[in-house]
């Protein structure tokens, strides 16, 4: 394993596969038990320092070092000295001089995980980097497809909705590709970006001729603010489009999955009922979130695995 | 004032001759020259060229003392072989009246390195709403010949055709930053491939060739004079090419960093590699070096942008753009063109120093080295190679793109009117 984990490309095949592995060890070693802990990073530091209003990954982080014992601290922009105008190098600096050995950061500014990198000496972890890249994402979202289908070898993974600016769609796309899955890609042309090309990923912009040949679909986040910058139309009419309701559902082969990273905007890319349905994993998303983390930390700052 | 003999130098790469300088002009050319009294500077092996001409200097005062100087950014000029740098407008205030013009002028002529040779704004406060007056510019000690917003784009169609129309009276030229600002809204870096995978926001090329095809088309329509600023995409180079051969006043830069470098530099997120118009892709660069080669470029402009350590030690998206370029402009010139066979000395010199000086209406400057000529002159060592430690540099800012690269040519000695500014390869005030 490399020391950081900035983007997947960080992580090759083996060292993908030992993530998810070591994931499904610590579910393993946890389930049943009364205390949700392991000793394992007892004494070390874990920075979660967060850019960005982001609760739901910032507990999943946080969840997944207290479950390894380590001593977390919080730093949110808001109401720090970030919020004073202290620059990131700074900050950095700060970190680094009382100790820690992990820094996870979420920042709306692509590639400010790989600015910090230069700046601590800990493992620098990526929580989402503005329209670049959230590694951990695509790790939890591989073992949950790895959990519900057996497999990720040849697995058939179409990704719904605003390419253009999801860190989860680069992220997964990098990765899924890597562990051997097939990705396809689905939007509006004006929510992919110019140079889609040269990923290792098909693109078409027809969910329903993309439905029947998924074994998984994931649907990305996608702000009605967009509209107003003319990506698309309207809501409405994006939601006919591109939005996954219990008809389009129905076109999915038996065994499919239904993903999303969350939060959803029900009624837009995803209806309630396919949110709610069987096929929706995105409950044990958020619980395969804390697992996923708890196994990067652990490769990270815990040393090499047994 | 001190009569300088050069010997052995190479007149444009020509055969070895003695350079005779007094009294601020060359005085005599030729074989084992005699002058007793003079200075000899020995020059076997160097290359001499005129003097070389920047239109496109970011010396930040009034405003940004903390990043440069004229003062800095004047031994900076010299140190790269200048003698003229035309200092952009958009400063603090901004270069939009004859007061700030005339300020900027003499803090040029008192630091007395280069010739500094202030750009007027085209539109108060570079705005883009209304012309700035500049007559008065025009009309002022610091004789403004060249206007641009640089750093924005004269945006407004209209408002750009009354420009080019306006500076005829005195035969000025509007030299444009050419970029849509609609279509670049947030834009950190070339729109392709790279951005895609970086997730940083897309410049696309389009917006710089749609302003620079409308831009020809107005030139034309009017009978005016445009410069277009750091041209950075092969469609821009097609654009030009096709301009020119319908008979369009219209001339061209490009600055050494985007005939060097590619969109390759962003996979560092290190924002030293920020600059505006963004680093392109190899086969732009292909079309730069092939358009300065056959001239549709005129010439090169540095685009020396200082900016202060707090504004390029940040988050990609926050940094400012820009980059240093005096001191090394020469040095890529030679590593891209020259070295390779696609310009020999005589188009170095046409390409640095005549081509903009005869844009800028500069006199003085980019003229033939021959008895009576103003001593204009710079020497260089073609062979030196050395890396670039942006510690050493002249410049009070660090922001070089080139740390760590080693680069050919050194600049030995330069010439203002006789007066040596750099001798051994050092400033001499």
């Amino acid at each position: 394993m490399k020391r950081h984990l900035l983007e997947a490309a960080d992580l090759d095949r083996d060292d993908a596969t030992l993530v998810l592995d070591t994931a499904a060890q610590i579910d393993q070693a946890l389930a049943g038990r009364e205390v949700k802990k392991l000793p394992t990073l007892r004494g070390r530091t874990v920075v979660n320092l967060f850019y960005e209003d982001s609760t739901r990954t910032r507990i999943s982080f946080e969840l997944a070092a207290k479950r390894l014992s380590a001593d977390v601290i919080n730093f949110s922009a808001k109401g720090s000295s970030v919020s004073k105008g202290e620059s990131l190098k700074d900050t950095a600096l700060t970190l680094e001089a009382m100790g820690a050995d992990g820094v996870v950061v979420r920042h709306s500014a692509s590639g400010a995980p790989h600015r910090l990198a230069h700046w601590v000496r800990g493992s620098v972890v990526n929580a989402g980097d503005g329209t670049h890249e959230h590694p951990t994402q695509a790790l939890l979202d591989a073992y949950t497809i790895r959990q519900r289908l057996g497999r990720l070898d040849g697995v058939r993974v179409t990704i719904v909705g605003d390419v253009l600016h999801s860190r989860v769609a680069r992220s997964n796309v990098g990765l899924l590709h890597t562990l051997g899955a097939q990705v396809t890609l689905v939007a509006p042309p004006t929510l992919l970006p110019v140079g889609v090309g040269s990923w290792p990923a098909e693109v078409g912009y027809d969910l329903d001729a993309a439905l029947p040949k998924s074994d998984v679909v994931m649907m990305l986040r996608v702000q009605a603010e967009r509209m107003n910058a003319s990506f698309f139309p309207s809501a409405r009419e994006y939601s006919r489009r591109y939005g996954l309701d219990a008809r389009r559902m129905a076109a999915l082969p038996d065994e499919a999955i239904v993903m999303h990273p969350g939060p959803m905007n029900r009624g837009m890319e995803i209806a309630a009922e396919v949110a709610d349905s069987v096929r929706s994993t995105i409950v044990e998303q958020v619980a395969n979130g804390v697992s996923t983390r708890m196994a990067v930390l652990y490769l990270l700052l815990g040393g090499s695995p047994q | 004032m001190t009569t300088y003999l050069i010997k052995g130098a190479r007149p444009l790469g020509g055969a070895p001759a003695d350079i005779l300088v007094t009294d601020g002009r060359i005085a005599a050319i030729g074989d084992s020259l005699d002058a007793t009294g003079a200075e000899v500077v020995q020059a076997a092996g160097l290359v001499a060229l005129p003097g070389l001409v920047d239109l496109h200097t970011h010396l930040r005062e009034p405003g940004r003392e903390d990043a440069e100087t004229v003062q800095t950014g004047s031994r900076a000029a010299a140190l790269g072989g200048f003698t003229a740098v035309h200092a952009m407008a958009n400063t603090d205030p901004v270069a939009d009246t004859a007061g700030v013009v005339e300020q900027v002028w003499r803090l040029g002529q008192e630091a007395g390195l280069v010739d500094v040779v202030p750009v007027g704004a085209v539109t108060v406060g570079l705005a883009g709403e209304r012309l700035a007056e500049l007559g008065a510019m025009a009309d002022s000690a610091a004789r403004v010949r060249v206007f641009s917003d640089d750093g924005h784009c004269v945006a407004d169609p209209a408002l750009m055709r009354r420009a080019l129309e306006y500076v005829k009276a005195f035969d000025g030229v509007i030299a444009q930053h050419a970029e849509e600002p609609r279509l670049t809204a947030g834009a950190q870096m070339h729109e392709g491939d790279r951005s895609a995978r970086l997730g940083l926001t897309g410049w696309p090329a389009a917006a710089e060739e749609a302003i620079i095809a409308r831009d020809v088309l107005l030139a034309e329509h009017v009978g005016a004079r445009l410069h277009v600023c750091h041209v950075s995409t092969a469609g821009s180079v097609e654009i030009l090419r096709w301009a020119k051969s319908r008979g369009v006043r219209v001339t061209a830069e490009v600055t050494p960093h985007h005939l060097l470098l590619t969109d390759a530099c962003a996979e560092s997120y290190d924002p030293v590699f920020k600059v505006n118009p963004p680093l392109r892709t190899d086969a732009d660069v292909e079309a730069l070096r092939a358009g300065l080669a056959d001239g549709t470029i005129d010439a090169v402009g540095t685009d020396h942008a200082p900016h202060a350590v707090e504004d390029k030690e940040s988050e990609w998206a926050q940094a400012r753009p820009g980059m240093l370029g005096l001191e090394q402009a020469l040095s890529v010139v030679i590593e891209t063109m020259v070295e390779p066979g696609r310009l020999d000395w005589a188009g170095v010199a046409d390409r640095m120093s005549v081509r903009p000086a005869q844009i800028g209406r500069l006199a003085d400057h980019g003229r033939p080295i021959a008895p009576g000529e103003p001593a204009n002159l710079v020497l260089v060592d073609p062979t030196a190679r050395a890396a670039v430690d942006p510690a050493a540099l002249a410049s009070r800012s660090r922001n070089s793109p080139y740390a760590g690269r080693e680069l050919p040519g050194r600049v030995v000695a330069t010439f203002l009117r006789g007066t040596a500014t750099v001798l051994d390869g050092k400033a001499t005030r």
